[in-house]
């Protein structure tokens, strides 16, 4: 169970007990972390579970596919480090690894 | 165009002749049980013979979740409605392009919508609305649609183009004419009356786009915002493509909201047990907001065309044939959301509907919608212990705009 932290845009921190096998997207929502939304589910289709992975944790996080480009590509508030949470399957690998949060989803 | 015929049985007629594109399906709220059949019997349905020609028909959530991402196969281009523009106007908007088109000019528009800017609007659109339902007679029957639906995002459209603002009535009859025409979407706006609104459209943004080009600094409004992008700075150039940028903020912004603030009235009077949850408790309101976005689904469909031939769900699509995604089913579909056909405003999970669609076409104003019907909501407790509805809305004639004519209703203060 990798230990991840997700920080709200207004800095309040969330440290959880995360699942392997399953998305940051639903990992958070099992969690109840605010700042998620997840219209779609899961399926990169609506970009309402944006975050940004801190520097050191690219790698682990796995890289983005055409798809996930398109959505990430009509947020305003995009850079380097976008990812969709939905799009990133937990693994061991990701113990201690730190996601920002938006400060909206749309 | 339209049929004289009566609508065939949904129970008992034969699949075939299930031709969810005419638009009496919606004009007399008849649509559910065909939709229903479809998603049981036929979820990817082919209809070989309708007034906009032969069509496929996506009914159940995930199929059209799975045509609505996939724009290499399934293109937005020429049109996202079941009918085809007619020839002498064809008009070009961004939500009719696949990308990389679509997304440089979305893009040049999007920050517009965006929370931030949004929030600094609550103010002005919380005290827009407050005047209007301040205004409203107390102790006669009068037109919800007419007094409050219009008003409200006919001012917020104003507010978003800085329109002249006393002029702002012309945006709503745009809005009305663009999407109105029998061949595109099964209306009653004739080409007669079409055309010359749609030229005076044209004519008055490219003035405005002169005049305000002109000013200093610049503002936040999206004629602004257009003329700062690089990608978009020339616009008026290519009329046609001003145009239907133009007419697509204005449809976009316009008739869906129009129809969810009229629609959530309804929806609340026909379960009033979900209106007294919401007399005890206004923290229900963002939920709502969403669940009456989906039980109204203001846009029936969106349409896309197969960019090669394709096997889906056990069907054979061709190149080039019309895909048509009924978002009114997806949002009635059992296997995706818990009792579908109920309205139910404190949902587990409201914001999981398909009304605004999925992709990179996914609406871009949601979240503006969705901060206009809670703020609308919330000063309607303020005031209204009850928006009582007195007799049935007229319905508008459409298969892609589901939308009332009227509503006529009473208010009684709390």
């Amino acid at each position: 169970m990798p230990t991840i932290t997700l920080i709200e845009f207004n800095g309040r921190e969330h440290q959880i007990e995360a699942e392997t096998g399953k998305s940051l997207m639903q990992n958070a929502m099992d969690n109840m972390v605010p700042g998620i939304d997840a219209d779609c589910g899961g399926a990169c289709a609506c970009g309402t579970c944006h975050c940004f992975i801190s520097d050191d944790w690219h790698e682990a996080a796995g890289s983005t596919d055409a798809m996930e480009e398109s959505m990430l590509g009509m947020r305003p508030d995009r850079d380097d480090s976008s990812r969709l949470s939905c799009q990133i399957d937990v693994s061991e690998a990701m113990n201690g690894m730190v996601v920002r949060l938006p400060e909206f989803q749309m | 165009m339209n049929k004289i015929a009566d609508l065939p049985h949904p129970l008992t007629t034969p699949l075939e002749n299930i031709d969810v594109s005419d638009p009496r399906l919606l004009e007399q709220d008849a649509w559910r049980p065909y939709f229903a059949r479809l998603r049981e019997e036929d979820p990817v349905h082919y209809q070989a013979d309708s007034p906009f020609g032969p069509f496929w028909s996506v009914t159940r959530f995930e199929d059209i979740v799975a045509v609505d991402s996939n724009h290499q196969d399934f293109s937005s281009e020429p049109a996202i409605v079941i009918g085809d523009m007619v020839e002498d106007m064809t008009v070009e908007m961004f939500i009719a392009m696949d990308p990389p088109k679509h997304d440089t000019q979305r893009r040049a528009v999007q920050p517009v919508v965006a929370p931030q800017n949004l929030a600094q609007m609550e103010s002005l659109i919380r005290s827009r609305v407050v005047e209007i339902l301040d205004n409203l007679p107390v102790g006669e029957t009068f037109d919800w649609v007419e007094r409050v639906s219009i008003n409200l995002t006919t001012q917020m459209l104003a507010t978003l183009f800085n329109f002249p603002f006393e002029e702002r009535g012309k945006l709503t009859y745009w809005s009305d004419v663009a999407a109105g025409s029998p061949e595109i979407a099964g209306g009653d706006v004739t080409q007669e009356e079409r055309i010359p609104a749609l030229m005076e459209c044209l004519e008055t943004f490219t003035r405005l786009w002169h005049e305000r080009k002109g000013q200093e600094g610049g503002g936040f409004d999206l004629i602004s915002l257009l003329q700062r992008d690089p990608n978009t700075a020339d616009l008026p150039d290519r009329p046609m493509e001003f145009l239907g940028n133009i007419l697509l903020l204005i449809v976009g912004g316009n008739d869906t909201t129009r129809n969810s603030a009229t629609g959530g009235v309804l929806a609340l009077n026909q379960n009033p047990g979900e209106y007294d949850k919401l007399r005890a408790d206004h923290g229900l309101i963002p939920g709502m907001v969403s669940e009456i976005i989906r039980w109204q689904t203001p846009l029936a469909h969106m349409r896309r065309t197969a960019t090669r031939d394709l096997e889906f769900q056990g069907k054979q699509i061709k190149k080039g044939d019309k895909v048509v995604m009924w978002y009114l089913s997806g949002n009635r579909d059992e296997t995706a959301i818990d009792k579908a056909d109920e309205f139910i405003i404190d949902r587990a999970n409201p914001r999981h509907h398909i009304s605004f669609g999925f992709g990179v076409h996914r609406c871009m104003g949601n979240r503006l919608a969705e901060m206009q019907l809670r703020i609308l909501w919330e000063e309607i407790m303020q005031r209204f212990h009850f928006v009582e509805v007195m007799d049935e809305p007229e319905r508008v004639r459409s298969n892609f705009v589901r939308g009332y004519a009227n509503l006529p209703v009473r208010v009684h203060p709390r």
